[in-house]
């Protein structure tokens, strides 16, 4: 827990004359919420402690321009994306992965468009995909026969269709993986999606989180699981609105599977 | 029989035929007032979009109850249509039963199927009326189908059930004058439903029963003639147009949204260092209408939005999917849909009695239809999209409509306006420094 993370930016790598294997976008959440910088650090700490070569782009990364998109914004969203490409193609990006769902959507899809093509995925992919080569193991630890239900993220599940991954991941934690009523394609948004984060609901008779962390609830969970920063921040205000902080915790999959490995 | 009947029917079917041509060339041109948008990549993707989830119903048996219920009718639909044929050329020729001795056992096989999927119509489309009538499911009962709508989806209902059961009573008044003594008609098809309908025709004289038979059998040609011209008032089109909706809808993940293609042009010209920034503008096209970014209405929308309107059929599951419409906000993804068909309907009209010309009405979609409230309820969660079993997507057209109000009006809620200034001052929806983005790094 005490090793200080190792965390090279892309401009260092670039003196040493070095091409990391994977850039990790960090996105805004990542870098500056204090809850998903555990996240951040999480996934940092599985990267290290599997030797990943791998890059951040520090200060030279900026907003994707997701949240400007969604909310209507087409020209913020493009001089965001027009910008970060510029950077990206400097350093001849060719993979990145990202633990946000909206940055990995972004960049994959709306980029390419603009000049930005890169192979990007999601860090529960990544993840999973240095278990399959041998170069991640995974056992349960603490988590050994908890019952934990995945929320799936709009823009990971039915935006991209990646549903097994995350799921795939917490199977391996020896635990009892539970599916809430709406999952997967049928999946309830955490109420995050589409700028709504940045703004008041409008009128109505509940806010969608709550609705969603109700979902969660009535598997009764010891754990619910997340795959998204906003997601975590919606599912966790709605914990605390049913009273349930105490009980139930909402974790992100990076952190499930740092923290089985006591990283 | 004199040729009375044939020319009746050829003058029934001409007119018939006649104004549903002239509906659907109506409809075909307030497709067109749409945007152009390009759907013509990858046919093979289009084709099997289509054979799997308009011709195969794929989407439809998610909700199952629902979904199996309406592949009866939707067979019933098609097979029926093959009944047609032959009733259209005894009605031209004054034949009787013309395909039956060319297709011996086959046309028993034929008539018989048509009558159980008749019965099994008259089941499906008595569960569909309970459900929206009698069990009220929510999406039937919400607001959005107030007025029209709701009497038009029991209309259809109706309308349905009583072409079947004539359907059935001609065939069981047919079946009656082929068994009486001597046999009125020759023997020809197979009657497992409408034989058990038959005895209601003993005791009448055989001329009565022939007459009866003339009466079902011109109300139940008459009666498709009407339907089929219903649908163009109606939400029922999608028994057409699911077809090419399905074939010409987005193929790209449903995350992606499209990136506009003006702004490109414009953010180029923006970051290009060579620009000049004292050049005098290009020189206009006089043709070319005024950018404008996103949609406020109709005309801004593309062909395949005004398309996904016609095919709406108001089914709901959009709705009963959308978290802000199950947590109470205005937002309903059918009333989008709904509301981008009634403008368009409005701006048709205004067309044909402007001599083809719009005449601007100082109304749109936006206001007039569709409130800011609404549009700014969506988290773009694509459940609407990823419900609707034609594959129409509103979240288009709430995405359009809040790109013109950010982009034209500078409309949006003050709090997004704040989280913009954000990205354009520091790069994070957030104030804080760029410079600080890897502080985590260091933090404990």
């Amino acid at each position: 827990m005490s090793e200080s993370l190792v965390v090279p930016t892309m401009a260092e790598m670039l003196a040493e004359g070095k091409q990391p294997e994977v850039l990790f976008w960090v996105g805004c959440a990542g870098s500056f919420d204090d809850r998903a910088k555990k996240i951040t650090k999480a996934f940092v700490r599985i990267l290290n402690r599997t030797n990943v070569s791998f890059a951040v782009l520090g200060t030279e990364e900026s907003c994707t321009g997701d949240p400007a998109k969604r909310a209507g914004n087409e020209f913020l969203f493009q001089m965001q994306a027009m910008m970060n490409i510029e950077v990206l193609n400097a350093y001849e990006a060719k993979k990145i992965v990202t633990a946000c769902p909206h940055c990995f959507n972004t960049l994959k899809n709306e980029y390419p468009e603009l000049g930005g093509n890169y192979e990007v995925i999601h860090h529960t992919e990544f993840l999973k995909s240095l278990i399959d080569d041998g170069r991640l193991t995974v056992e349960g630890g603490q988590f050994k026969g908890k019952k934990i239900t995945f929320h799936d993220p709009c823009y990971l599940g039915r935006a991209n269709k990646v549903y097994e991954a995350p799921r795939d991941l917490i199977e391996k934690l020896d635990v009892e993986l539970v599916e809430m009523k709406r999952s997967k394609a049928n999946g309830l948004c955490c109420g995050a999606g589409g700028a709504q984060m940045f703004k008041d609901a409008e009128p109505g008779n509940k806010e969608v989180n709550v609705l969603r962390t109700e979902d969660a609830l009535e598997v009764k969970p010891d754990i619910i699981a997340a795959g998204c920063p906003f997601c975590n921040t919606m599912l966790t205000d709605g914990i605390k609105h049913a009273h349930k902080e105490g009980e139930v915790k909402v974790m992100d999959v990076a952190e499930l599977i740092a923290n089985a490995q006591d990283l | 029989m004199s040729y009375l009947d044939n020319i009746l029917f050829a003058i029934l079917l001409v007119i018939g035929f006649g104004f549903f041509a002239a509906s659907v060339k109506k409809i075909i041109r307030n497709i067109n007032l749409g945007v152009d948008v390009d759907r013509k990549d990858n046919p093979k993707a289009r084709w099997k979009n289509m054979a799997l989830i308009a011709l195969g119903q794929s989407k439809m048996v998610r909700r199952p109850v629902a979904g199996i219920l309406h592949i009866f009718v939707y067979v019933g639909f098609i097979i029926i249509n093959i009944e047609l044929l032959e009733i259209i050329i005894d009605g031209l020729f004054g034949t009787h039963r013309i395909f039956a001795p060319y297709l011996g056992v086959v046309y028993d096989v034929l008539i018989a199927s048509f009558e159980i999927l008749a019965i099994l119509v008259i089941v499906a489309v008595t569960v569909f009326w309970i459900r929206r009538n009698v069990v009220r499911l929510k999406r039937f009962i919400n607001s959005d189908l107030n007025g029209f709508p709701k009497s038009d989806a029991n209309y259809i209902l109706y309308f349905e059930t009583v072409l079947m059961i004539l359907f059935l009573l001609m065939n069981a008044s047919d079946y009656h004058l082929q068994n009486v003594p001597g046999g009125v008609f020759h023997k020809a098809g197979s009657f497992p439903i409408s034989q058990f309908i038959a005895p209601i025709f003993n005791g009448i004289s055989n001329e009565s029963v022939v007459l009866l038979f003339e009466v079902f059998w011109w109300l139940h040609i008459a009666g498709i003639l009407v339907f089929m011209n219903y649908l163009y008032f109606s939400k029922h089109l999608h028994i057409l147009l699911a077809f090419p909706n399905t074939y010409f809808a987005n193929l790209q993940p449903e995350g992606q949204f499209d990136n506009l293609e003006s702004v490109t042009k414009e953010v180029k010209l923006m970051m290009d260092p060579n620009a000049d920034p004292f050049a005098a503008a290009p020189p206009a096209d006089e043709n070319a209408a005024p950018a404008k970014f996103g949609a406020s209405d109709v005309h801004d929308l593309n062909w395949v939005q005004l398309l996904n309107a016609y095919t709406c059929t108001e089914c709901g599951r959009c709705t009963s999917s959308c978290p802000a419409n199950q947590t109470g906000k205005k937002l309903s993804p059918r009333k989008i849909m709904m509301d981008t068909r009634d403008r368009l309907t409005e701006v048709g009209k205004n067309i044909d009695a402007n001599k083809g010309v719009f005449v601007p009405d100082n109304k749109s979609l936006l206001n007039d239809y569709i409130t800011p409230e609404e549009l700014w309820a969506c988290t773009s969660c694509n459940a609407c999209v990823e419900e609707c079993p034609v594959n129409i997507s509103p979240l288009s057209i709430i995405m359009d409509m809040r790109r013109y109000l950010v982009m034209e009006q500078s409309a949006a809620p003050m709090s997004l306006n704040a989280m913009m200034t954000n990205i354009e001052n520091n790069g994070a929806p957030w104030q804080y420094s760029q410079q600080d983005r890897l502080n985590w790094k260091n933090e404990n």
